[in-house]
């Protein structure tokens, strides 16, 4: 094997693809050849680092140096100051924000040394395409042992002792999910994988897919051993193009090294495994509609029970968990249960990862010890709140979770916080809120989110989702009537006792927590007909502050309805009536003596 | 579950359910017809045999099944005869040679054999795809033969099913009306049974001699021979084949009465038209297609004079001076079961609580839903193969008439017409349309709608283009519900021998744009 | 096989083994409400109409598709149930038309027996403009209409085509409020793989489908049911003709999904179904009809029996009993084939008698 002096990791990831990623390392590798540094230096593609917004990322090793934002015509001056001449490239260096210190070396950026990345640890590391440098990081290693030197008995209680939940959403035991599907007694049984992530800015899925998608294979492997299953899906959303066919080729490889296929390592033990492209119904990732669907029906859940573990896919006994539910298993299995549960609260045990997004300096994806509290998340490794605007809330779990506020900033993240707050661990994502947002309008956000999604079956989600919908549009149009926050609740509740899915029953929560905590916001919108946040357009006005207007009279001018009046050098005013609300005159104001309120 | 010469899911749509449900279930099906029905869709192997080659096709697949020694040796020894004269009837039909003949390819017959000899269970269902021929008994035998030869008999989910066509055929062949045998299929040749019949039936002399079928009476009718016809219920016009023939025979006649509900194309014709009750408005029984008599209800009053038809004929036999006294038609299914063993143990309090499959000879026996579970009906119990040669259909498409034409029914419409015509089927498909393959079609530049005149040897007829390739190249189909442009205007009155059916399903045509 | 032991309501019962909740309570004479439950269909929970407690479980299950499981404590009518049941029948009012007076399934409707069990007169939730009309009528074929106003989204159409009609011509489509019945995407019902046996319009709990052929025949307490055969094909399906006691005329012809006696199982096809308006045809024969000069002439019975029976009688006297022949029909009833084939034998003495069995 020929060996390098240098390795330049350039991130092929879907956010760094789609800036420019890919052509970043064509031009590398001809700038390279051109100076005849192309046996010295290599080029590998890596998996999701997971700071997308500052692709595309290059890391060059063995420095560990780390450029963001790395153009590809930038590859010039990367092959000829830093590999030819050994400087590094300052201009690319990561920077917080845009005058803060450049930082060097990935280790010393914030935003990563206070992660402890478990199943993100070969992601932004390895080649994903190529299975040896998936092995030569311990690849394939958890397998080997679970098969032989372990019985599926072993394996499960092992599963138990490391305190794995599901990491989908619902947070049950993983060991105990596969006792119940290894118990159930029938010729034929399926080990599925849930990739079907569809929560709004949620990607940590297709990040561990794209990045490391030979750990998904091998923890699927490990638990169709426990369980005694020999066929397998995974279950991807279509909208994840690269994630398909990586795994496509994983699967591929995998099988031609015999670890996956017939006769796994010369054992007795065989797993097909198969990738179903679902269509994108976010109800698909319910995982009773998951499996409606590979099935070939429409993806619409059923009722539990019967479970899964013991009449799943066609009818027979299957299991199914989640991208990085499956990805945190051989390493599990590898480094021992007792190795997992020390990291993590009591009942909460190993790393979570959040897909970080909203008003934060740092957005991207970030896994934590179980534990670690809500203000660590936000400030250390967010970097705080974008113009260090006033924090406001974050929204956990997607548009099935809820809204936390300030007095949760020290709570610690588990599955148990969380739902007592009134939120969910959901799939992770984790929405930072800042004082310019209004909570009626997100919560109406989600729900139009919900309300769209909803796969029409049940009545309770269908139906009333509607009704909470339109209560929270007229609220936020102003027509909002005493007694709606009332039925907003009663409705919210219901629905929640009442829905078949877990889409349903949780599709209330962002209106129930923000109720919770922000109700005087409802109030002001209902009952004053005020947005606090200045958002919802009904309900305010752009006024000009006679104290800062210097009359200078472009607002009038530009405005296009002639609602601003005034004489030059004297204070402007808006009517009312006759504004549109379209912002054009705050634009134009050159002292920013118009605001909305 | 073999399905052959039958479109179940459009003359049968409840069987045609069930059966797709079967085969949901796990069942393998095969399906042969000339026309890709729609259960062809769903079958394992579909067969799209040359009309008229049934005979061929199940001797090739026969001869698979003696090859590749998948039929059921125990059967045969214990329960039937006559195996060394299948053997070497089959023997010609290789797969090759089938293939020539029915145009299948070879390998689907050897498939088609495999799915239906390995079972476990098979079932075969057809229906006038396979009986209307000139060789229709045959195709029979060949199916009972294949049958025999595989053991697929007396269990549930085997045996040789035809589906009835109509609602009581069953029920009108047990009950004797058929030119040789008495009520339960007792010969008229049989002294015993005419000296039973006589003593039940007022000591009158029963004729011995067998009497004459429906296309033979027509035909005598045409040459003087037979000189009154009474129709009770049938509209020979648009059912028979040779549609010109039908009305100058009946033209012919001294006296043609007619009993029915609407005035049909046939009463029109009659001398006598007599108003019948129907079937919403009396009592009564059907037997269905398994042997199964069930219980019709009385719902409605029969419009104006109507009268139940039970009625008219007591009062005509009263009339001639028989002494008949049925006060209802309780009292007539009495008077069955006590001339008709199979129906002897049944009765309208048994009726009562649900359905009857007959044999059923005691009042106390649970009724037959499976025949030949231990015993064929025959002197020594056993079955035998009637083993029997492919023969080449009585006219087949030449230079004149190049197209095949056959007919049929559609799922909105039943027979003549008259009922669905006049109910809301009626509004759904209103008129005669003639299936042409695509291939056709564009050869004669024929558009979807496009009027099409069909012409046999005997006749024409106009309807409109239906372009499908349900039809394969240069053959049409018609449905027969249409008494205007009736389908039976261009089929020949040839019957089989044996059954003396007529073959509607094989006529030469020529097919022309109108 | 063992039976299995529960309490539902305080009251022990005993259930047959693999029997879901609903199953045991109706076996035991316990209503629970239902809307996209039928006994013949497979269990989908979509209504959650069915919601009942079971103790040690923290959510509420759907009766009609959980298994009673030994040992289970299942309350039906628990304030929380009734709560959410409750909440359910009322968000489904929020669409529903309440143009009850003139619905064809006025004194039918599952979901106005419901909301009448739960004192329900309108729903708490109703804005203005809140009712569904934006779908327009659809009765284009002449067999069934379809309201989807009034769909309640039950489903219970869907599986009936797909179960026991067979042919999966009808799905969900879209998602949200924006969720409906239909055939595939870009056609109509009418060139659709729907053969209008109208199975689904037996099974719609609500006004969505009605028969077109039963408009203003009559409200559903006016009608008398008779269990009957179908005259069509040889399948021998068990039918229900529905007469209207007060005119005395077929309204409407439907099926039995649970006889115990039925060979077809309560399906039926588009003839069986909605092919009987012949019956009432005016162009029933009603008086007997005598041919004279080459037209006919209406005549009593008393004339016409005595033409045919003089006639018969006279042509077997000049030509002898074998130049008559007799069709039987397979139309007809068993009593009036054996009584033609004996009038052929026994009263005119020929064997002359077939029928088209042979055709």
């Amino acid at each position: 094997m020929p060996t390098y002096r240098s390795h330049v990791l350039v991130c092929g990831g879907t956010g760094c693809v789609s800036s420019g990623s890919l052509k970043l390392q064509e031009n590398l590798k001809a700038e390279l050849a051109k100076k005849g540094l192309d046996k010295e230096v290599l080029v590998v593609q890596t998996g999701c680092h997971g700071m997308c917004e500052a692709g595309p990322i290059v890391v060059v090793y063995p420095e560990g140096t780390f450029y963001t934002r790395v153009q590809p015509e930038d590859a010039v001056e990367i092959v000829e100051e830093h590999l030819f001449k050994g400087r590094v490239v300052k201009r690319l260096l990561h920077r917080e924000e845009l005058n803060a210190e450049a930082v060097a070396h990935y280790n010393e950026l914030p935003f990563y040394s206070k992660q402890h990345r478990i199943t993100l640890k070969n992601c932004g590391y390895i080649n994903p395409d190529n299975i040896d440098e998936y092995i030569g990081r311990d690849g394939y290693q958890g397998l080997a042992k679970a098969l032989l030197e372990m019985t599926p008995d072993d394996v499960i209680n092992e599963m138990k002792i490391s305190g794995l939940r599901g990491r989908g959403g619902g947070g049950f035991p993983t060991g105990m999910k596969w006792e119940f599907c290894k118990k159930s007694v029938s010729d034929k049984k399926y080990t599925i994988c849930n990739a079907d992530e569809g929560d709004p800015g949620a990607f940590m899925d297709r990040s561990l897919l794209e990045g490391d998608p030979h750990a998904v294979l091998e923890g699927m492997a490990i638990g169709a051993y426990a369980m005694g299953a020999d066929e397998g899906y995974i279950y991807c959303r279509a909208e994840y193009p690269l994630a398909i066919k990586r795994l496509k080729r994983a699967i591929a490889q995998a099988e031609e090294y015999g670890l996956l296929g017939k006769n796994i390592l010369g054992t007795s033990f065989s797993f097909e495994l198969h990738v179903k492209e679902g269509a994108g119904a976010f109800v698909c990732g319910e995982e009773t509609a998951l499996m409606a669907s590979i099935e070939g029906e429409r993806g619409m859940p059923r009722p539990r029970p019967p479970f899964p573990a013991n009449k799943g896919l066609w009818g027979k006994p299957s299991n199914i968990n989640n991208v990085e539910t499956w990805a945190n298993v051989p390493q599990i299995i590898l480094n021992g249960g007792a190795w997992y549960a020390s990291m993590g609260t009591e009942k909460s045990k190993g790393t979570k990862v959040f897909a970080l997004t909203g008003k934060v300096k740092n957005t991207g994806l970030v896994e934590v010890p179980m534990g670690t509290t809500i203000r660590e998340v936000v400030f250390d490794i967010g970097g705080g709140i974008i113009n260090d605007k006033k924090f406001k809330a974050v929204q956990i779990g997607g548009p099935s979770g809820g809204c936390l506020t300030e007095q949760h900033l020290d709570l610690p993240i588990s599955y148990e916080s969380l739902t007592g707050a009134g939120a969910i661990m959901g799939s992770g994502g984790l929405v930072v809120v800042d004082e310019e947002t209004c909570m009626v309008d997100m919560a109406k956000f989600f729900l139009e989110f919900t309300q769209a999604e909803s796969c029409g079956k049940c009545v309770p989600c269908r139906e009333g989702t509607k009704k909470m919908l339109d209560i929270l549009v007229r609220i936020t149009e102003g027509n909002g009537k005493p007694g709606d926050i009332e039925k907003l609740e009663y409705l919210g509740n219901q629905i929640k006792e009442a829905s078949l899915c877990g889409l349903g029953q949780t599709a209330p929560n962002p209106v129930l927590t923000t109720l919770r905590y922000f109700r005087h916001e409802y109030e002001a919108h209902i009952n004053e007909k005020k947005c606090p946040a200045g958002v919802c357009s009904a309900l305010t006005n752009y006024v000009i502050d006679p104290a800062k207007c210097i009359g200078c009279t472009k607002c009038a001018r530009i405005c296009p309805v002639g609602a601003i009046s005034g004489e030059i050098k004297k204070p402007h005013a808006i009517d009312t009536e006759k504004c549109v609300k379209c912002g054009a005159c705050a634009e134009a104001c050159p002292v920013k003596a118009i605001a909305r309120r | 579950m073999l399905v052959i010469g039958s479109n179940t899911t459009e003359a049968h749509p409840v069987l045609g359910a069930m059966i797709k449900e079967r085969k949901r279930a796990g069942a393998k099906l095969i399906v042969c017809d000339p026309r890709k029905i729609e259960l062809a869709k769903y079958a394992d192997v579909y067969l799209r045999q040359k009309s008229g080659t049934d005979v061929a096709l199940v001797n090739g697949m026969m001869h698979v099944i003696l090859r590749e020694n998948l039929h059921n040796e125990a059967f045969i020894a214990e329960r039937v005869e006559n195996f060394d004269a299948l053997k070497a009837t089959v023997a010609a039909y290789t797969p090759e040679k089938t293939s020539e003949i029915t145009g299948i390819p070879a390998e689907l017959i050897e498939k088609a054999a495999r799915i239906y000899a390995t079972g476990p269970n098979s079932a075969i269902f057809y229906t006038m795809g396979i009986t209307q021929h000139v060789t229709g008994t045959n195709n029979v035998r060949t199916m009972a033969n294949l049958a025999l030869l595989c053991g697929m008999l007396g269990r549930p989910g085997t045996g040789v099913n035809p589906l009835r066509g109509q609602n009581n055929v069953q029920g009108a062949c047990d009950m004797g009306c058929l030119p040789d045998v008495f009520t339960g299929y007792q010969k008229v040749s049989n002294p015993e049974v005419r000296e039973k019949m006589k003593a039940a039936w007022n000591g009158i002399e029963m004729p011995a001699t067998p009497g004459l079928s429906v296309v033979k009476m027509m035909e005598a009718a045409g040459k003087g021979g037979i000189k009154a016809l009474f129709i009770m219920g049938e509209n020979p016009m648009v059912t028979d084949p040779d549609t010109h023939h039908v009305r100058h025979s009946l033209e012919k006649l001294d006296l043609l009465v007619v009993q029915d509900i609407f005035l049909t194309e046939t009463a029109q014709l009659a001398d006598v038209v007599l108003p019948a009750a129907c079937w919403a408005e009396k009592d009564g029984t059907f037997t269905n297609t398994c042997r199964t008599v069930q219980r019709v209800r009385k719902a409605v009053d029969a419009p104006g004079e109507a009268r139940a038809d039970w009625e008219i004929l007591t009062s005509i036999a009263q009339r001639m001076g028989a002494p008949w006294t049925f006060k209802s038609a309780s009292e007539v299914f009495d008077a069955i079961a006590q001339v008709t063993p199979s129906y002897a143990g049944m009765s309208y309090a048994r009726l009562e609580e649900g359905p009857l499959a007959w044999p059923c000879p005691t009042p106390d026996h649970p009724g037959t839903p499976i025949l030949h579970t231990a015993k064929f009906a025959r002197p020594n119990g056993k079955a035998t193969f009637s083993p029997c040669e492919w023969k080449a259909p009585h006219e087949w498409p030449d230079e004149e008439y190049p197209f095949l034409a056959t007919t049929g029914r559609l799922l909105y419409h039943y027979h003549s017409g008259s009922m669905t015509r006049r109910s809301a089927p009626g509004e759904f498909v209103k008129e005669l349309y003639v299936e042409v393959n695509p291939n056709d079609a564009a050869r004669m530049n024929l558009s979807e709608g496009d009027s099409v005149r069909v012409t046999s040897r005997r006749g024409s007829v106009e309807g409109k283009a239906k372009i499908t390739d349900r039809v394969p190249p240069e053959m049409v189909f018609l449905p027969f519900h249409f008494g205007e442009a009736s389908a039976n205007i261009l089929t020949a009155a040839v019957i089989d021998p044996d059954s003396e059916t007529p073959g509607y399903k094989i006529s030469a045509v020529r097919v022309e744009k109108a | 096989m063992q039976g299995i032991e529960a309490i539902i309501n305080g009251k022990k019962i005993i259930a047959e083994p693999g029997m879901t909740i609903l199953q045991a309570a109706r076996a035991n004479g316990i209503h629970i409400p239902t809307l996209c439950d039928h006994p013949v269909l497979k269990p989908v929970g979509a209504c959650r109409v069915c919601l009942v407690e079971v103790e040690k479980n923290p959510k509420l299950l759907t009766a009609c598709s959980t298994p009673l499981n030994p040992g289970m404590v299942v309350h039906t009518h628990s304030p929380r149930v009734l709560e959410a049941r409750r909440a359910v029948v009322e968000l489904l009012l929020v669409r529903h038309p309440l143009d009850c007076f003139s619905c064809s399934s006025n004194g039918q409707c599952e979901l106005q027996d419901v909301a009448y069990e739960l004192g329900i007169k309108e729903s708490r939730f109703a804005d203005e403009g809140d009712t569904c009309r934006s779908y327009a009528l659809e009765d284009a074929n002449p067999f069934y209409v379809r309201d989807m106003n009034k769909c309640i989204l039950c489903g219970r159409c869907i599986r009936t085509c797909d179960s026991l009609a067979q042919y999966h011509a009808i799905d969900f489509q879209n998602r949200g409020i924006k969720t409906m019945v239909q055939p595939p995407v870009g056609k109509d019902l009418e060139n659709s793989d729907c053969t209008f046996c109208g199975q689904c319009v037996q099974m719609c709990p609500v006004g969505a489908l009605s028969e077109k052929t039963s408009i203003g025949q009559g409200r559903p307490w006016e009608m008398e049911k008779v269990k009957t055969v179908c005259s069509y094909c040889g399948v021998g399906c068990e039918l229900n003709i529905l007469v209207n006691k007060k005119t005395g005329r077929i309204a409407n012809v439907k099926t039995d999904y649970t006889s115990q006696t039925a060979l077809n199982e309560g399906r039926a096809c588009v003839k069986g179904r909605f092919a009987w308006q012949f019956v009432h045809s005016d162009e029933r024969l009603t008086k007997p009809l005598i041919r004279e000069n080459g037209t006919f002439r209406e005549a009593s019975w008393d004339e016409a029996l005595n033409v045919v029976v003089g006639r018969l009688v006279q042509i077997r006297e000049e030509h002898g009993p074998d130049t008559i022949g007799f069709f039987s029909s397979a139309r007809c009833t068993n009593e009036e084939n054996f009584l033609l084939q004996r009038l052929a034998r026994e009263v005119i003495g020929t064997n002359n008698v077939d029928h088209c069995a042979h055709l």
